[in-house]
């Protein structure tokens, strides 16, 4: 196994594994017999996997969605999907990396793919931006969200983004207008349509490819309204207090699903996606194939009235004491 | 005593006789000394400069609705600080501060009013309480002022002045830009204008959702508008802005307004507006006035 870019609480779990991989390489190429005792160590590394992914801290879970390693959207896709074309360009200004749409195949169904995608590795990561779009990605969105409209094919969105690119640019060209009118077009759109926090939900950036009728998020992954950076660096005047933050904001998906703001968590086995990459795609596949059964007997009134629903519930307040 | 600081001491001293006892003060942008009643007079706005000082969310009312015709709803809403959330300070306690400077219970208020003697819905941001941000209650208090313009067939006039979402509520306020948006799609189908009116400053969130999403978009002049704060692109770019970047003028050059308005021009733009948009039903309007709760 390459050496893997470590979290400090899996350093741990690796260097365990690292040993049970040396002690098979030994037992390979001599005549020692170790199998009792990689055996022993294996259920050792099992053990340890699932004590330390049960009991992660918030700031814990935001590290793994940022994991380096974590699959991101064209990962899941080629292994969720069938026939996937990328679909490319707004038709107005140009084509957003950090965006990619496509059509794609689930089991019977023909469906509109939209994702944000980060890149891997220096050279990638500046071609897709850090997977933060610029206007043009979201109008890309939108022009195939309407097209899937059009020709009745479900959305399914994945969500990974720690914002909507902050730049000069992104400003110029209107960032906010692009996603308010993402927003209004969601809202409305007469297909189903399914989101799936696959990593980074981050704030406007995410929500803009986020209004569904069931939104998931993977175990590890995140959804917030301000990163846990830029929370710290305005109510404790210092950005390395994010972890701090992380806590305040609740920003993991057990978190949100108790709030009421998520439809479910969608699990990855103790190790996290980036260790398990197929099986976390085949747990997504599920949830979106029952997901699109039930959605897509409904009928368009009642599919866009109970998206509405699910967002007028969204909110708390009291009646103020006089 | 060294040189410098005597300098110093001098300065204070210079700046102190210009600054208003009361009855005068300094325009922000040109330095003009104005009388305060003559710059309410004229909508806060600095006769030599045009500079726009930032007014509450009752001059708003008392500018544009017909006198007295106010009649604002869901005044007594509270946030309920669903997340326990706590920094320094626990949010409660800030919601408290806030509401005693602000007069308000939260960061929006929304009424039913006569606009030249026709009804509308009308809201209004105050940046005073929490920096106008966006939590729970402003977004339920802009999806229930949207339904009340679309039952008794209202235009809505919605003015924003807002940073963004409040962090103090998580994912609850980001969820108000999904709420918001929802009610307006609803709106959007009816053939009832919806105008919004940009104030200074008009950020986050709030831009990426309801402010942008108005029939017609109006701002106030040197309003800064953005999606991304100054201070948040600056640090990214690592370079220093434009000059004017991000103010109304530049997103009317851009083709993100349909008009920049003089706020003492504001509420003839409005009705005009109005006039030419919806289709009033007077009859109708009449009765409604008297079931105002």
């Amino acid at each position: 196994m390459p050496d893997r870019l470590a979290l400090d609480f899996e350093k741990p779990i690796i260097e365990l594994e690292k040993k049970i991989d040396e002690m098979k390489a030994l037992s390979g190429s001599s005549k020692i017999e170790l199998d009792d005792e990689i055996a022993r160590l294996e259920k050792k590394a099992e053990k340890l996997r699932k004590d330390v992914f049960s009991s992660l801290n918030r700031w814990q879970r935001v590290q793994l969605a940022r994991h380096p390693d974590r699959p991101y959207s064209l990962d899941y896709i080629s292994r969720i999907f069938t026939d996937f074309i990328e679909l490319h360009g707004d038709r107005a200004f140009s084509d957003d990396p950090a965006i990619i749409c496509g059509l794609g195949r689930l089991e019977e169904t023909s469906v509109m793919i939209i994702g944000h995608q980060k890149g891997r590795g220096t050279k990638d990561n500046l071609y897709r931006n850090f997977g933060m779009p610029h206007p043009e990605g979201y109008r890309k969105a939108k022009r195939l969200m309407e097209l899937a409209a059009r020709f009745g094919r479900p959305v399914i969105s994945l969500i990974d983004t720690p914002g909507a690119y902050p730049g000069l640019g992104a400003e110029e060209r209107g960032q906010a207008e692009a996603i308010a009118s993402n927003l209004m077009v969601m809202a409305n759109l007469p297909v189903p349509f399914i989101a799936v926090v696959i990593g980074e939900g981050g704030s406007g950036g995410a929500l803009a490819i986020g209004i569904a009728d069931r939104v998931f998020m993977l175990e590890n992954s995140i959804y917030s309204v301000i990163s846990p950076e830029g929370c710290a660096s305005i109510l404790y005047r210092d950005s390395s207090q994010a972890h701090k933050a992380a806590e305040a904001m609740k920003v993991t998906a057990s978190d949100l699903q108790k709030l009421g703001l998520i439809n479910g968590v969608i699990k990855e086995p103790p190790g996290g996606a980036h260790r398990y990459p197929d099986i976390c795609a085949d747990n997504i596949r599920e949830i979106l194939s029952e997901g699109l059964n039930e959605l897509s007997s409904l009928p368009v009134d009642e599919l866009i009235a109970k998206r509405h629903e699910r967002y007028y519930k969204m909110g708390k307040w009291e009646q103020a004491k006089e | 005593m060294p040189w410098f600081q005597k300098s110093k001491k001098i300065q204070s001293t210079q700046k102190k006789a210009e600054l208003p006892d009361g009855l005068w003060l300094k325009c922000d942008n040109c330095g003009e000394i104005i009388f305060r009643r003559e710059l309410q007079k004229n909508a806060s706005v600095c006769q030599k400069c045009r500079f726009h000082f930032r007014i509450s969310s009752r001059e708003y009312i008392e500018m544009i609705a017909d006198e007295g015709s106010y009649r604002e709803f869901n005044a007594d809403m509270k946030s309920s600080d669903p997340l326990k959330f706590k920094d320094t300070k626990r949010y409660p306690d800030r919601i408290q501060k806030s509401t005693k400077k602000a007069g308000m219970n939260d960061a929006i208020r929304t009424g039913i009013a006569l606009l030249n003697d026709r009804k509308i819905v009308l809201g209004i941001m105050d940046f005073n309480f929490f920096g106008g941000s966006v939590g729970s209650v402003v977004g339920e208090k802009i999806v229930q002022a949207t339904r009340r313009a679309k039952e008794g067939n209202y235009p809505f006039i919605l003015i924003c002045a807002s940073g963004g979402m409040r962090m103090q509520e998580g994912l609850f306020s980001l969820m108000q830009m999904a709420k918001t948006s929802c009610e307006l799609a609803e709106f959007a189908q009816t053939r009832l204008p919806f105008i919004t009116v940009l104030t200074h400053p008009t950020t986050g969130g709030t831009t990426a959702s309801f402010a942008m999403l108005g029939d017609v978009i109006i701002a106030e002049p040197g309003a800064l508008i953005g999606f991304a704060g100054p201070r948040v692109i600056k640090q990214t770019i690592g370079q220093d802005l434009p000059p004017g970047f991000q103010r109304a003028e530049f997103l009317l050059q851009h083709g993100f307004l349909d008009m920049i308005v003089d706020r003492t021009r504001l509420r003839g733009t409005l009705s005009t507006l109005i006039m030419h948009l919806h289709d009033a039903d007077d009859s109708e309007s009449e009765e409604q006035v008297s079931t105002v709760d």
